[in-house]
């Protein structure tokens, strides 16, 4: 029997291919400033919308390291984040971690939660946070795929999920 | 174009401003008592990470504006304000006003 608990995750009703996704306006964090961009501004080929838990956690940690170390970042898709955190967290964040990245900051997590991939967070009250999840669109925001996680936690196999969201 | 300018667009100037900074706040009343857009740009409080105000603007204080209509780049507040004014004032302000006489030590944080 094992001695952790992989906590299942309550389904979603997240966003789903063909569905167009809701624009929203929210300061996009790079390691150097931040202000309000649109989606629909931000989006002008294709883009993956990168969704994770808090910075700060290891789960954000790991996704960014292993998306960084792939090369992912560097590929023709804009890579896009988007946590609950404050644009000052971000900001270190992406500093500290040397990324390429602009990561949009949205700590009262409205737009996961519009995106149907918010997860409020056990034992802290008032903590609402995006679960771990990658949404490809094409250029005209609609869904082309989407990775969510379903437990907690829980890292795509990315060699897989690169197939899956049409990125190979 | 709405009152509330829009990023994604072409606003008219590009302000770099540190949260809860009165100088920067002076300049905000101004642009705003001018009807300008404006896409606000929030940096850090250590200067040493800032560099994207010292390659705009030169130095690493905020606040500091980037006029896209204009091609003027300037810093410290008093001469922000003083440009604002003499630009965009309108036509029944003295555009004579000499820019010394408002021109308290130029603020900057």
């Amino acid at each position: 029997m094992p001695e952790f608990d992989v906590v299942e995750l309550e389904p979603t009703d997240h966003i789903e291919p063909g569905e167009t996704a809701p624009d929203f306006t929210r300061p996009l964090v790079t390691d150097e400033f931040w202000e309000d961009r649109s989606l629909a501004g931000l989006v002008d080929g294709r883009t993956v919308l990168v969704f994770t838990p808090m910075i700060g956690s290891f789960v954000a940690k790991y996704v960014w390291d292993e998306l960084a170390d792939r090369g992912w970042l560097d590929r023709d898709e804009r890579f896009v984040g988007v946590t609950a955190s404050t644009p000052y967290g971000v900001s270190r964040f992406l500093d500290e971690n040397d990324l390429p990245v602009g990561i949009v900051a949205d700590p009262a997590n409205e737009v996961a939660d519009d995106y149907g991939l918010a997860h409020d967070l056990d034992g802290m009250a008032g903590v609402s946070e995006p679960r771990l999840a990658f949404v490809v669109l094409d250029a005209d925001r609609a869904v082309e795929a989407i990775w969510v996680a379903d437990e907690w936690p829980e890292f795509p196999n990315y060699d897989e999920l690169e197939s899956e969201l049409g990125l190979d | 174009m709405s009152e509330q300018p829009s990023t994604d667009g072409e606003p008219t100037i590009t302000f770099y401003r540190l949260q809860a900074c009165p100088f920067c706040e002076r300049v905000t009343r101004s642009l705003k008592e001018h009807g300008l857009e404006y896409r606000s740009r929030f940096v850090e409080p250590l200067h040493s990470r800032r560099d994207v105000v010292k390659r705009v603007a030169g130095v690493r204080t905020v606040p500091a504006i980037v006029d896209h209509k204009t091609g003027v780049t300037m810093a410290e507040s008093a001469n922000i304000v003083d440009y604002l004014e003499s630009t965009y004032g309108g036509e029944d302000v003295d555009s004579a006003t000499p820019a010394g006489a408002a021109a308290d030590a130029g603020g900057e944080d």
